[in-house]
């Protein structure tokens, strides 16, 4: 499997960067992981998505879907996608820790 | 004192799991009510074959009462909301029904006015849907008056409803226009949010190859976040855009208003929260879910709906006699997928196992994941199946609720 190292540490990833076991995850790592997406500036909003989806995943073992994301986050899908241009729900899930989303069959 | 099971909704599930229970459950024990606002049963997997004269919707719609076993009580009337704390369904007439158990099969909702522009101009004129009766008539008329130009077939977002229809109605399209003789004329594009042709890695890469040799264009990880009908366009959240003449959607889809009015039992987006395998869902004991309505991660079929109704009818019986719910659901879900041409293929697949090349439902059965005119044939069976099997709630030949793994080429798995 492959790893990954965040602020010092070893973690263990998805081909795809995507955290295998979330409990590896501190905050600290979340500035590093944004930069490898292109995300250079982790603001106030953006942190409310990525606790959004910490919590999310606590709660249900899935990281939610963009259209989720834009009923209960508090963020419309349009603000989404100017926080994280490249697809909110995984690129978030990849900043915060937890594996891919799981979607819907 | 005798108990009693209301069950919302009388589509696929609700109807063949209150037929079941009521082969399983004594009258004298058990009264089983089922509530719909209406007494009209479409067979949904047949709207498909609508738009290209294939069928009518008249063919496809049945009274819904008469779907049901003698003893099965029918209950018209609409749901206002579940009073969860005091096991009581209110209806929007005043009426209140109490239960001991409460079986939410009110499946999906089609919700084409949450995508911005879908329902403005041009919605019914060059945007259609074939997911309900009236959008299926229409769009048969724009279909035959099409003589060239750009047709796009999207889906809004999952979850929908069929997740392979609009895969079949694309190539269905291909047959049609060469049919007619001017597929050269007709420009054919596939748009969907996942990152392939279909959710599993061997179904996205054999479904992803059928559209291409058939010309069809697929752009993936779109996003619909408007469809401008003036323009023609429609656009990304991320700002792409693809252009139409006429637009074939798979609007978003949503549990039932009333699971929104109804405190602690549905989740955002109006689904209910349920355990996967037992099909109880996760707010009540007392309260069970199947079919569409679940937010379980099996497709929202009426394949799935009928094997879980083995499940959980046995499930029910369980809980009212004061037993543990042992019986176990693994997802399983059987379809066909048209493909133009009197030809279809099959997918057979569960939670833990992706859908895969082979036979089903043994090493001489059906050939899965690959075009056969035996596998349109079953396509055509399954609607006879479908009135006469499914809905009484009656076990078909050879095709239990578990899924067979024998037959399987399971070494293609990817994970």
């Amino acid at each position: 499997m492959p790893t990954a190292t965040y602020a010092g540490k070893n973690v263990d990833v998805t081909e795809e960067g995507f955290f295998t076991d979330p409990n590896q995850w501190t905050e600290d790592m979340a500035p590093q992981i944004a930069v490898a997406e292109g995300i250079k500036e982790l603001t106030g909003r953006h942190w409310q998505v990525i606790k959004f989806m910490r919590h999310e995943y606590e709660e249900t073992g899935t990281g939610p879907t963009v259209r989720v994301l834009g009923k209960t986050s508090g963020v419309t899908i349009k603000e989404l996608y100017q926080l994280f241009p490249s697809g909110p729900a995984k690129t978030a899930a990849k900043i915060a820790g937890i594996p891919k989303p799981r979607g819907c069959i | 004192m005798r108990k009693r099971i209301v069950i919302l909704g009388g589509g696929t599930g609700g109807t063949l799991l209150a037929n079941r229970l009521r082969r399983l459950l004594r009258k004298g024990a058990v009264e089983i009510v089922v509530v719909d606002s209406d007494d009209e049963h479409v067979y949904q997997p047949g709207l498909l074959f609508v738009p290209f004269g294939l069928t009518e919707p008249e063919n496809l719609t049945r009274l819904r009462h008469r779907q049901f076993r003698r003893g099965v009580i029918f209950r018209h009337g609409i749901v206002d909301r579940v009073d969860l704390a005091q096991d009581i369904v209110w209806l929007t007439d005043g009426a209140s029904l109490v239960y001991d158990v409460l079986v939410v099969a009110t499946g999906a909702r089609l919700l084409p006015g949450e995508t911005e522009g879908l329902t403005g101009p041009g919605w019914n004129k060059k945007i259609f849907t074939f997911y309900d009766r009236a959008g299926a008539a229409a769009l048969k008329h724009a279909l035959s008056a099409f003589d060239g130009g750009r047709l796009v077939v999207a889906v809004m977002d999952m979850p929908i409803k069929c997740p392979v229809a609009p895969l079949e109605f694309s190539f269905l399209a291909d047959w049609y226009f060469t049919e007619r003789g001017i597929r050269d004329k007709v420009d054919l594009t596939f748009v969907t949010p996942l990152d392939g042709a279909f959710t599993r890695p061997v179904a996205s890469r054999e479904l992803g190859g059928l559209l291409k040799d058939k010309g069809v264009n697929l752009v993936t990880e779109f996003n619909t976040g408007e469809v401008n009908g003036r323009a023609g366009r429609l656009i990304s959240y991320d700002g792409r855009e693809v252009p139409f003449d006429l637009a074939v959607i798979v609007p978003l889809h949503g549990g039932q208003a009333y699971v929104d009015r109804s405190p602690g039992l549905g989740d955002a987006l109006g689904f209910v929260p349920t355990d996967e395998r037992t099909l109880q869902a996760k707010v009540r004991p007392n309260v069970f879910v199947i079919g569409d309505a679940a937010d379980i991660p099996a497709s929202k079929a009426g394949s799935v709906a009928h094997f879980e109704g083995e499940v959980l009818a046995k499930n029910i019986g369980r809980y009212l006699a004061g037993e543990p719910v042992t019986a176990c659901f693994d997802g399983h879900a059987n379809c066909f997928i048209e493909s133009g041409f009197g030809k279809a293929l099959l997918i057979d697949f569960n939670y833990d196992t992706e859908p895969v090349t082979g036979r089903f439902p043994g090493p001489v059965g059906l050939p899965l994941l690959r075009q056969s005119r035996l596998n349109h044939l079953g396509k055509l069976a399954f609607g006879w199946l479908y009135w006469h099997a499914l809905l009484p709630g009656r076990q078909i030949p050879m095709v239990g609720s578990a899924m067979p793994r024998t037959g399987k080429h399971l070494h293609e798995e990817s994970r």
